[in-house]
């Protein structure tokens, strides 16, 4: 079938079998790489895209609930220089084999966008749906924490 | 390959089944995509509700929440009706999945899946909700606890599909609690879960007590009798001791993957105690 969407800002006409996984349409069928399959089952969080800004997993999502949405990967969720979140995994060290890093950049915009200012607790919850087997949750949390949007402090 | 359809009313759904008795009904997909992948399986067509207007949004009329089944976990959480009104749902739906999976996954997949561990389903038995189940010939409501008849199984027949969640709001008297126990704090199927609204008096009388239970039989449990002993009671450490001593007693779990039953009969035995921790 053909299906009409935006993929990292560009619009986008794919012809494929509707029931397509839309981790394979992404990694096979556009060369999208950086969106990576570790469990295909939903538990992992490594095939997390942005679909109209909200996180999903895209190995649980089939080509034809793409018609008319925009999809951002992490191929496409930088433009001209790296998005501070990225800046941030580098300066924190939060970056170690690297195969989670896609997903969990995308689950900490995700976050960013709803709050602005989570405290660890809050990032903690925010990325439980994604598994870093390097075990390097420290890092990644110190790093998105670094983002957080510190609340002006009051004496008054 | 599976044909998909995204139809934009329930007419159009009834027309796909009655062309394609084998068609299935995919809500967020975070169960029947799982499903398909491991059975290897394709049904003929897949019919998305997505794209249904009637089928999201939650609004309250008449002492009566009603949610539409295509409402994720995210949009009860995101929803104050939800907080004020029906907060044991909203501490269910906070320990549902992971952040994708909620928002994902909806209320009326999760009902319809009908698991025993469905993290929703507890808070709904313990709320009395009831579901309305359309097909092209008539609308039935009837009990949550009617609708799902073992696990993985519901009262739907033919053409009918779940088409809302009614939920009588409870007396502002009671107090809602909800607690999962899993092997892990996200992502875990519950070993055992329990969802509890109380009544308490000023004196500490128990004027109303209900307790669901998930992942401890084939369907979510609830006890009537054992309810209304609790009233007249004195709140406290030592009856909520009582009331995971006789649920822990009259549950019939099973051993399975994540537990045994006799874990699960003792995790049980202290899981209304967490109630004075919040």
């Amino acid at each position: 079938m053909k299906i009409r969407c935006i993929v990292n800002g560009k619009q986008t006409d794919l012809e494929t079998a509707p029931d397509r996984r839309v981790v394979d349409l992404l990694r096979e069928d556009l060369g999208l790489c950086g969106t990576k399959e570790a469990c295909g089952s939903g538990e992992c969080g490594a095939c997390t895209i942005l679909v109209d800004g909200e996180s999903r997993l895209s190995c649980l999502m089939i080509a034809a609930q793409l018609e008319g949405k925009e999809i951002v990967t992490i191929e496409g969720f930088s433009k001209e220089h790296l998005h501070p979140i990225q800046e941030a995994f580098i300066v924190h060290g939060a970056v170690q084999c690297g195969f989670c890093t896609p997903g969990m950049v995308l689950a900490a915009a995700d976050l960013l966008k709803r709050n602005p200012a989570p405290d660890r607790h809050e990032i903690r919850r925010a990325i439980s749906g994604n598994l870093c087997r390097c075990t390097g949750y420290q890092k990644i949390v110190d790093a998105i924490e670094s983002l957080a949007r510190v609340e002006e402090e009051s004496d008054e | 390959m599976s044909e998909v359809a995204l139809p934009a009313s329930l007419e159009e759904v009834y027309a796909i089944r009655k062309r394609e008795p084998g068609a299935a009904v995919l809500a967020g997909g975070t169960d029947l995509l799982v499903r398909m992948r491991a059975d290897g399986k394709k049904p003929p067509v897949l019919i998305g509700l997505e794209r249904i207007p009637g089928l999201s949004g939650i609004a309250i009329q008449d002492g009566v929440v009603r949610i539409g089944p295509m409402v994720t976990h995210q949009n009860l959480l995101d929803s104050p009706v939800i907080r004020k009104h029906l907060a044991v749902m909203h501490e269910a739906a906070q320990v549902l999945g992971s952040p994708p999976v909620r928002h994902m996954g909806t209320i009326g997949g999760n009902i319809c899946t009908a698991s025993p561990a469905g993290d929703l389903l507890p808070a709904l038995y313990v709320l009395d909700a009831e579901v309305e189940i359309s097909s092209p010939a008539k609308k039935r409501v009837v009990p949550i606890a009617t609708f799902i008849t073992g696990p993985g199984r519901t009262i739907l027949t033919g053409q009918e599909i779940l088409t809302g969640i009614r939920i009588p709001v409870p007396d502002p008297g009671y107090q809602g609690f909800y607690r999962k126990v899993g092997q892990r704090r996200a992502l875990a199927i519950s070993i055992v879960s329990m969802a509890a609204l109380l009544m308490v008096s000023p004196d500490k009388t128990v004027r109303s007590a209900r307790f669901a239970w998930g992942s401890v039989g084939p369907v979510v449990m609830r006890f009537p009798d054992v309810e209304s002993s609790f009233a007249g009671r004195t709140f406290g450490p030592a009856l909520l001791a009582d009331v995971g001593r006789q649920y822990s007693e009259r549950i019939r779990p099973i051993s399975d993957i994540r537990a045994s039953a006799s874990y699960r009969k003792m995790v049980a035995a202290g899981l209304p105690l967490k109630i004075l921790e919040q």
